[in-house]
Formats: C-alpha cells, structure tokens, sequence
C-alpha cells in the first residue's frame, strides 16, 4: 500500500516552476529518498506534503484516498532549516511543539521523559535553548518530529550539524521507526547514507522527476560492467594476459598486492576475464563493481541536462 | 485546547515571566505618576540657588533715593533663596561694578514708575522665569494698591468685585429642548487621554507583533510551527496573546498609577492646597455683593457635586467606545505589523515598509488634538471615521455630543477594515514567513496577496 501519492504535481511561483508535472509514490513502512540538486524542488515538494503550500495542479492520496488536512497530524517534520525559540526552556518548548501537534499534555510529558532519557539530555529540561550546542539542539528537535508517532516521517538532511556518533544514533533510531512501521522519507545530499537507509528513491532534477525506483534495481541499471579483482603477481603485462574486450578502467597496487578495475565489454563472457586472469596471478578477491549513488546522481542530473537543453530555463532559485 | 489558544497562550507566558515586563510594569506607573505629580511638586520647590538682587530707586531729581524705607522696596517681598538689598548708588555704578558685586542683579526703579509703569531688572545671568514673576507680581501688586489709595477705593472693595465665573454650557438636544451639559469636561479628558493610551498602545505592542514574527521567521522556527498549524492561526495568536500582554499591562498600570498618584497627592499635601484654594474663594466672593442678586455657586459644594455625579456620567458608553477602538485598532495595525514582519529577515529591513504604517498612526494622533478643540470640524469628523486614523481620533471626540451616525459609520468601517486587513496580512504572511534573501517590493507583496489558497 502507498502511504502517500502525488500525481502529476505543478506549482508555479511567479513566472519560475518549481514542480513540473511530477509524480511520486511511497510505499508504506519503506525509506524514501528525495535525492536531487540544490533548487530542484525538493522543499517545495516537502513543503506541499506538509500542507504548508498547495499545489496548483494535481493531486495528492494519503493511504489511498484523496489527502485531508488533518493527515498533516500524522506526518512529522523535521525541516532542514532547523530552529527553536531561543529563550524558551527546552522542556517547554517541547511540550508546546507536541501540543501543537495534538499529543495531550500528560502523554506528551510522559513520552518526552522517555525519549529525553534516551537521547541523554534529560538535565537539560530546565535550560534555555540558546544554552544547548547545535547537536543537542538538533536532538530536542528530532525528539519533537517523532513524539506524535506519526505514520510518516520526513527528514530535511537529518545528518547535517551531527557528529558520527549521533549520526550513527540517529540512523539507528531512524531504521528503528521503519520496523515500528512507520514510513520516512528522506532528503540528503549525503548518497552514503541514502546507500545505507533508502528502499526507494525518487531524483528531482529542475523541477522533474528523472529517476524513479528501487534503490537496488537502480543501481542495478546504472551499472557498467565493471569487476573489481585483488590479486597477488606481476601486474606489469596485465593488459596482454586480458587482450581484447577487456579494459583496465583502475588499478591500485601496494608490493605484490594488486586491485584491478576492469570493464568488460557487452559481448565478452564475464567469466572469461576470470579464466584468464587464474594462471597468472593468485587471486584474492572479485566482484562486481556496483555503481555509488553519488556517479548515478552526477550521471542522471548531467543526462538530464542535456535533454533539457532545449527547454527554457525554469532552474531559478525561489526569488 | 485548540490550536490558537495554544499558541496565545504560549505568547502570554514567555512575555509575562520576561524580566522586561516586570521592569516595565513597575517602570510605567511611576513614569506616569511622574509625569502627573512632577510639574505640580516643580511649582513648590522653591529654586536651590541664593540669589541677591540690589535695588535702587531714582526721585524726582533722577538722583537715587538715599533712604532704604522707600515704598517700592518695601513691596518686594523676600523668599527663601532671594534677597532684596537696597543700595542707595547710581545705577551706572551698580552696573559697573556688577561683575565684582556679590549681587546677582539690578533692580532700577525710576521715579515715574507709576506711570511708565516700566523697571529694570539688570542680570548677570538669565534671572529665570520664577525671578521675573515674583518682581512683576510684587510690584503689580504695590503699583495697584498705590493708585486705588490715590483713588481712595478702600481695600475690601477691590476683593469684592473679583469675580470667578461659572459658564454652564446648555446644548440644543436631539428632542428640541435645552440640556446642560453636566460634566463634560471630564467626559472629554477621558476621551482625549484614552486616544492617547490606545495610540502607545497600537505602537508598543503591534511593533512587538513584527518583533516576534521576525524572531519566528529568523529562528527558522517557523517552518516546524506552520506544519503543525495554519499560518492565519498563528499570526491571530501572536496578536491576540500580545494583546491580552498589553491589556494586562494597562490594567496593572491603571491601578499602580492610580494608587501612586493618591497616595503621592497626600504625601505632597497638594489635596490640602486644594482644598484651601477653594475655601478662599467662596469667602472673598460671600463678601462681595452679587451682581443680579443670585446666589453665586458654593465652589466647594460643586466640587462635591462633581465627584457625587461622577457615578451619572454616562463612563460606560465611552469605556464601551475605548474598548471597541482600542481592540479593532490595535489589531488592524497588529496584523499589518505582522505582514511586514513575515516580510523582511530583519528589523534593519522594516524601515520601507514601516512608513506607510506609522504615517497615518502619527497622523491621527495630530488629528486628535485637532478634533479635540473642534470636534464638529470638518477635519476631525473625516479622520474619525477613515479606519486607520478613527481609533485615536475618534476617541477624541467621544466626549462630546457627536452624531451617533458618525460613531456607527466609523466603527462598521472599522470593522470591515479590521476583517480586511487581518486577510490581507494572512496572505503576505503566509507567502512572507518561507521567504527568505531578498527584501520584496510592493509588487511583490501584491503578487503574494494574488496567491491562491
């Protein structure tokens, strides 16, 4: 089932469009990433869902029927532009966000002891949140996005401002929504983690979806026939032994240890480049070479660009 | 709890337990009371600094007078801080010795004063307004008394035929006959002091709406808060929750200010002034023989009357006004404030958009004081009823007589207003809460009120 569903999307702000007939759905209890260059749309996107603008054309379904306002109380939102009252007590202030949310008073109180426990910040309840570094702010602020336990979730580049260790508690608590059976989707530059989190991805290039799917089948796709092999020998006549239809794309040496990549051609036999690397060298390690996130991204958005040459310019940065 | 009352009453509470409330609360009466009691308390305290004047009186040989027992020099009256030295020299050598003199100036009196009705007072430094008078009024007096003596008009006659005069003011009312106008004049100060108070009040308070907006908006808090809540919701809640700051203020006010300048007023004894101000007069004027053969009004007792009518007057039309006035003006332009907050991305920012907000705000206050001397003008019956200026100016004329029409027409339009200008503001702030860089133009903000949904 899809929790959520936007079909065919417009929204235009004076004369620049920054969401062109875009569609997008997301499977309910999956990791969504919203992966796209800067100015692409994605925060109007995230904006619409959150109800805080409304598209000009299409529609939007919350688990398969049309969107209400009041589903906005089962989203949280964590925007990327983070921010608190800054003379306000963290406690309070908490408690109000949560309010605001419709979590009763006594419930809420309840949850975010639990939850200030977890995240180790319980003594500072009572502090201004102008006291609080940037990280421990951002953790009053994730508490808050979750405590409502809504069923969607949207993070705005989660990760930025945390050090590894957060982050890492962050990417726990974050699976930990998905098994509870929440769903999240996901906004980040950071291709690593979307590797890491992500069931499903949608890429937003000026104002377009371009790339849509499973984050596997995707890479899947994108891949191109590379193996990467670790072998031990003399590397020096390496692109003899291979010969035609195979080509040395990387090689990393240190001593006598060798790692190779190479690029097999269309009609070659993937096989064969093992076959004949086996009598010369001792090999140590082979795989496939599978495509990072991030050349998917550069490729997809730089394919994109060029199709979309011809089409006026609408990549302008909201005012 | 709904929403909105959330949100006031988050608005309520963090500015009420802020140190700068409580300053101002304790501040705001006693600047008040000041401001009431000083100019008053001023009038009593007599000048700290010694001040010696010499005198010289000329006869009719233009030769100064060598005796000190003169009857000019007996007419000035010493204070605390002032002396009157009688020194029998010329006044070309007083002048030119004043420097060195221990004397602080000159007092010539010609001999023709009686006519000329001229002297001179030669300083070191400005003598000050309260030298000036006492000089004049003692010698007035000498110079008055002089020629009724000269008139052999005896003493008690001259307090007799001083007057103090009554003017009732009795209107043309709406039924054809003719009523008094009892009390108006407290009517109007009411009026005239509730403009006043609801022109700070519009100005401290709607600007501490587009401070907060503004906070809000570079807090980057504001995003978390409208995903949670309608923009219009949020923006009637700060207005609404710093309203009820601002009425709680006043009320504080009111109360500390009246309890301060009460017990001020005894402790400076100046109720006692009062009192022997208006037993004086009855007397003196008992001993005159009235003119017609009427009983001339007991001061006292009317003052009395006063204040036992005080209850009649019709205070609640007028309180019911003020409120009215007081609550649409102040969110008229609250919610305007908060347009220009959710506008700009910092106070530096506001100063373009301010102007046309404070113009017609300072305007009506000018309009006011105009309305006040001429309530029926032309003028003032305009600006009370144009929605932006009718809050202060309107106030202004309440405690007249004024055609009810005008109040109606002036309050509706207010009204309208108000519902106006409150979804104009939603629509810039909601676009304006998301926007940041760039200062909009007036065009844009056109464009942002264009938007649909």
């Amino acid at each position: 089932m899809e929790i959520f569903k936007a079909v065919n999307i417009e929204k235009r702000y004076n004369n620049h469009l920054a969401l062109d007939n875009l569609t997008l759905s997301v499977p309910e209890g999956s990791i969504y990433g919203l992966l796209g260059p800067n100015g692409a749309g994605k925060t109007t996107l995230i904006r619409i869902i959150n109800q805080i603008t409304a598209p000009d054309k299409g529609e939007l379904f919350f688990k398969n029927r049309k969107f209400r306002s009041d589903d906005v109380m089962q989203i949280g939102y964590l925007p990327e532009e983070r921010g608190l009252y800054r003379k306000m007590k963290v406690g309070e202030q908490a408690l109000y966000l949560c309010r605001l949310k419709g979590v009763k008073k006594g419930d809420a109180l309840q949850k975010l002891k639990y939850w200030f426990e977890k995240f180790e910040i319980s003594a500072w309840w009572n502090k201004k949140v102008e006291e609080l570094s940037k990280g421990m702010q951002q953790k009053v602020q994730f508490i808050v996005t979750i405590l409502h336990e809504p069923k969607l979730l949207i993070f705005d580049e989660p990760f930025s401002g945390f050090d590894p260790i957060n982050t890492d508690l962050l990417k726990k608590e974050i699976l930990n929504l998905k098994t509870k059976g929440a769903t999240v989707i996901f906004s980040t530059h950071d291709m690593g983690s979307v590797e890491e989190l992500c069931d499903r991805i949608t890429l937003i290039n000026k104002s377009k979806s371009i790339l849509e799917g499973n984050i596997k089948e995707i890479r899947d796709t994108y891949k191109s026939n590379i193996f990467e092999a670790g072998f031990r020998g003399d590397a020096t006549k390496l692109g003899e032994i291979l010969g035609e239809g195979f080509e040395i794309t990387g090689l990393q040496s240190q001593e006598e240890m060798h790692y190779a990549k190479i690029k097999v051609s269309e009609n070659k036999e993937k096989n064969l480049l093992l076959s004949r690397l086996i009598p010369y060298f001792e090999i140590t390690a082979f795989n496939e070479v599978l495509p990072r996130m991030n050349e998917i991204f550069i490729k997809a958005v730089k394919e994109a660009g060029k199709n979309q040459q011809n089409e006026p310019n609408t990549w302008e940065k909201l005012h | 709890m709904g929403k909105i009352a959330l949100i006031i009453q988050r608005e309520y509470l963090t500015r009420v337990r802020k140190k700068s409330f409580l300053i101002m609360t304790i501040l705001g009466p006693l600047l008040f009371a000041a401001f009431l009691i000083l100019p008053a308390w001023l009038t009593q305290v007599e000048d700290a600094d010694e001040k010696i004047i010499a005198v010289v009186e000329y006869d009719e040989m233009n030769q100064p007078v060598a005796d000190s027992s003169t009857f000019f020099f007996d007419a000035l009256v010493e204070k605390n801080n002032l002396k009157f030295e009688y020194v029998p020299s010329s006044l070309e050598a007083l002048k030119s010795a004043l420097t060195v003199s221990k004397y602080d100036g000159i007092l010539y009196i010609p001999y023709n004063i009686i006519n000329s009705e001229i002297a001179e007072l030669y300083t070191k430094k400005q003598p000050g307004i309260g030298l000036e008078l006492h000089i004049k009024q003692n010698l007035e007096n000498y110079l008055r008394n002089l020629k009724l003596r000269k008139k052999e008009i005896p003493v008690d006659v001259l307090n007799s035929v001083q007057t103090t005069l009554t003017l009732k003011t009795i209107k043309l009312a709406k039924d054809g006959t003719y009523q008094e106008q009892n009390l108006q004049e407290i009517k109007r100060w009411v009026g005239y002091i509730s403009g006043f108070l609801i022109y700070f009040f519009i100005f401290f308070f709607g600007s501490q709406v587009m401070r907060g907006v503004i906070e809000e908006k570079s807090n980057r808090i504001i995003e978390v808060i409208v995903s949670s809540v309608k923009p219009f919701q949020l923006m009637m809640g700060k207005i609404i929750g710093i309203g009820l700051i601002g009425l709680t203020q006043f009320f504080i006010w009111s109360l500390l200010t009246f309890t301060l300048v009460t017990v001020a007023q005894q402790a400076l004894g100046l109720n006692k002034k009062i009192q022997q101000a208006s037993e004086i007069t009855p007397e003196s004027i008992f001993d005159a023989k009235p003119v017609q053969g009427q009983i001339t009004p007991d001061k006292t007792a009317e003052i009395q009357g006063y204040l036992d009518k005080i209850e009649e007057i019709d205070f609640l039309a007028i309180i019911a006004a003020f409120l009215f006035y007081f609550i649409g003006g102040y969110i008229l332009y609250g919610s305007l404030f908060a347009a220009i907050g959710a506008a700009v991305d910092s106070e530096t920012d506001t100063q373009q958009f301010m102007l046309p907000v404070t113009i017609p705000l300072a305007l009506s206050l000018i309009m006011m004081v105009n309305a006040f001397t001429n309530p029926d003008g032309k003028l003032a019956v305009i600006f009370s009823i144009i929605p932006l200026t009718s809050p202060v100016v309107m106030m202004g004329r309440i405690g007249f007589e004024i055609p009810g029409i005008q109040v109606i027409v002036s309050m509706a339009l207010l009204f309208l207003t108000f519902l106006g200008s409150t979804w104009m503001a939603g629509k810039i702030y909601r676009t304006g809460i998301l926007m940041y860089g760039k200062k909009p133009t007036y065009k844009e903000l056109w464009k942002w009120i264009r938007y649909k949904n």
